[in-house]
């Protein structure tokens, strides 16, 4: 039972790590119509950014807040910069544009930091693990992560669904035009938008770098399974990105976790060996298909936002 | 005058050109990852080739070098491109390099095919040790099943019981858990191949292991998932309770990240930076000195082969049509190797001491590996009986 809570926490855990990618990726996607496949890069820079400043400032708390504002203000640049052009043309064109950006800032942060990837280290007092429940223990990071996710996903609903300015973003979601028309800055609001997207991609990088990795590409991988939630969870909904999330880590999890044992009682030892490696890797995209079938347009369809 | 000074250099042009037409040079085809996080392993093993063509200045067996260095990527359908490349349009004399079982796997055909004389300086998948040994292709490196093996014979050492074993799912993966189960003498609780090279979260796997109570982990994670593996386990809080036991995995380049994660933990391996010959000595001190960090075991065996190399075209005297020559040569190993010197098994695969090794922090807060003790003399592997060369 215990074992089982842990790799529940592990599966909300990778979860939530998926929702910060996801959120920012399905608010661009859904209110700007923007295919971007740079944001992957974004949770690049956001990790390295974190790993540099919190080098010279000796803090990781001050490092990651410096790199929070510094992925915002890196966004809002390269909307204003490179992703206007591609407003209102077709998908392939932002595809085209965007992958032309995942090149670009591999290669920068090859010139900027070098190829060999750093090191983002937590304070001691992060660095083990805390008694969650009597014999189970957990790494108090990954909790910390779980709770920092909680914290900004609340903090996105009530912004979008709360505020003027969230409402002024959801009518630009609907009908830019009009907004235009009736006298707000839509390009502002974009460049927000655009921003907003690139500091959640940027705190996925940098609340998963001392876990996993600060290293050239490492957006790249991660991006798949954050456009997989997108799409499962329905594309432009914040409350279809988190469900999904939760849904994908948690299938993922489970499919390492218990897949290869139920096969192993089931199976002789070498046909499980060979099946259950194959099938836990496909566990997600099995689960992209039946809901795909189930619902073409994901779980919460944007027209419920 | 100007035209005076045109007949000139035409002149000496015309006596130059068949003294420079006569200069051979040796043009050697390098195989390794340039991009993405393990260029971080290909840049080490270039370094450590660049230096050793320093110090034989510049020349291979009396001839200048040409090197030609291409990224494999990591994937086996580039590697093999990237080797017929070289091989076909290039017309490579050596092809040197390789850091993946997989990718070297699927270049193997056409380097044995083309009969090249090849010097792989990492990968050491079981195959090439066994029936598709080849008798232009040597290894400066080990079978992938040695090194485990060792810290498997130190794990029985230390009295360990039970053992939890992972590692990647590729070819090299499967070999590494193969080559512990060959000595440790305890009882395998469980093991897990997980996704590669793309699956970086390890706590669904660390948590199984947990519930296993085992004495003690093994792990092989190279590269870049060696830095992720050992700060995970670290972090899951493992590290006081369940003693881990590496392959391939703490090296002198996840060093300098791993820092503290790294203490304690040790690990096999055939060269140390500290081994006590005088090659091994000038090879590190002349690293550091260049390249301002510490050589890893990548760099080491790439450096032997320029050596290896350099012993065979010398014994040639320079003639590189006389494959069966150098080929006789290399198999007597016949170099100051900076791991001290070593025989080849009749799979050219050679037969070696390894060394068991941990981390230290030194005064100053930098970080290194040491060698402990020897923990098996002169081993080879255990494929050399299915390789047919005698």
């Amino acid at each position: 039972m215990l074992y089982f809570i842990e790799q529940c926490l592990n599966g909300i855990q990778l979860g939530m790590l998926l929702f910060l990618l996801a959120a920012g990726l399905t608010l661009i996607f859904g209110i700007m119509d923007l295919v971007n496949l740079a944001h992957g890069s974004l949770y690049m820079l956001g990790a390295y950014f974190a790993a540099t400043f919190a080098d010279w400032t000796g803090s990781f708390v001050l490092g990651a807040m410096l790199a929070l504002a510094a992925s915002l203000v890196a966004g809002m640049a390269l909307e204003v910069i490179a992703i206007r052009p591609l407003y209102g043309r077709s998908h392939l064109d932002h595809v085209l544009g965007t992958f032309g950006l995942l090149l670009f800032f591999n290669e920068l942060v090859r010139l900027i930091w070098g190829p060999a990837g750093m090191t983002l280290s937590l304070p001691s007092e992060m660095l083990n693990a805390v008694q969650v429940l009597p014999g189970l223990y957990y790494p108090i990071y990954r909790l910390v992560i779980i709770g920092v996710t909680i914290a900004v996903a609340l903090l996105i609903y009530v912004f979008v669904m709360r505020t003027r300015l969230g409402m002024l973003i959801r009518a630009g979601a609907s009908n830019r035009e009009m907004v235009g028309a009736l006298g707000v800055n839509i390009k502002l609001l974009y460049t927000l938008v655009f921003g907003l997207g690139a500091a959640l991609a940027g705190l996925a990088g940098l609340m998963q770098a001392p876990i996993l990795t600060v290293q050239i590409g490492m957006g790249e991988n991660i991006l798949i399974l954050a456009f997989l939630v997108v799409t499962i969870g329905g594309i432009g909904s914040i409350r279809g990105a988190f469900v999904a999330s939760l849904l994908v880590g948690l299938v993922d999890t489970f499919g390492r976790a218990f897949v290869p044992d139920l096969l192993h009682q089931h199976l002789s030892e070498a046909a499980a060996a060979s099946l259950s490696r194959g099938l836990s890797s496909m566990m997600i995209y099995l689960l992209m298909a039946v809901v795909l079938v189930v619902r073409p347009e994901g779980l919460f369809p944007a027209a419920t936002r | 005058m100007i035209k005076a000074l045109l007949m000139g250099t035409t002149a000496l042009a015309l006596v130059a050109g068949p003294a420079m037409a006569q200069q051979k040079t040796i043009k050697i085809g390098f195989i390794s990852t340039f991009s993405g996080p393990a260029a971080a392993i290909g840049n080490d093993m270039r370094n450590s080739f660049e230096l050793a063509l320093d110090h034989l200045g510049r020349k291979l067996g009396g001839l200048p070098v040409e090197v030609v260095y291409e990224d494999d990527e990591i994937k086996p359908e580039v590697g093999v491109q990237k080797t017929q490349k070289l091989i076909e349009s290039d017309k490579a004399d050596f092809i040197v390099g390789y850091i993946w079982s997989n990718v070297m796997l699927a270049s193997l055909k056409p380097l044995v095919d083309s009969k090249t004389m090849t010097v792989i300086t990492n990968a050491g998948a079981s195959q090439l040790a066994g029936d598709q040994c080849s008798p232009y292709v040597f290894s400066t490196s080990w079978n992938n099943d040695q090194t485990p093996a060792a810290i498997g014979t130190y794990m029985n050492q230390k009295g360990v019981k039970t053992a939890f074993l992972m590692g990647p799912n590729y070819a090299a993966g499967k070999d590494m858990l193969n080559g512990v189960q060959t000595t440790f003498k305890g009882k395998i609780v469980g093991q897990e191949l997980t996704r590669w090279p793309d699956q970086l979260d390890f706590s669904a796997e660390l948590s199984k292991a947990r519930a296993a109570k085992p004495d003690a982990i093994f792990a092989f994670y190279p590269g870049g998932a060696g830095i992720q593996f050992v700060t995970q386990y670290a972090q899951s809080g493992l590290k006081g309770q369940i003693p881990l036991y590496t392959a391939f995995t703490i090296d002198d380049l996840s060093l300098p990240r791993l820092k503290d994660l790294a203490i304690g933990v040790p690990g096999a391996q055939e060269w140390v930076n500290d081994l006590p010959n005088d090659a091994n000595k000038k090879f590190v001190a002349d690293y550091k000195a260049k390249y301002k960090s510490s050589p890893s075991f990548y760099g080491a065996q790439t450096y032997d082969a320029a050596s290896l190399i350099n012993s065979a075209v010398t014994a040639v005297k320079g003639d590189l049509s006389n494959k069966e020559g150098m080929r006789k040569e290399m198999e007597k190993a016949d170099f100051k190797s900076v791991r001290g010197n070593f025989k080849f098994g009749n799979n050219h695969i050679p037969i070696q001491n390894f060394y068991l090794q941990d981390a230290e922090k030194a005064a100053d807060g930098s970080y290194a590996l040491h060698t402990v003790s020897l923990i098996v003399k002169d081993d080879q592997d255990k494929f050399h009986n299915q390789c047919p060369m005698k």
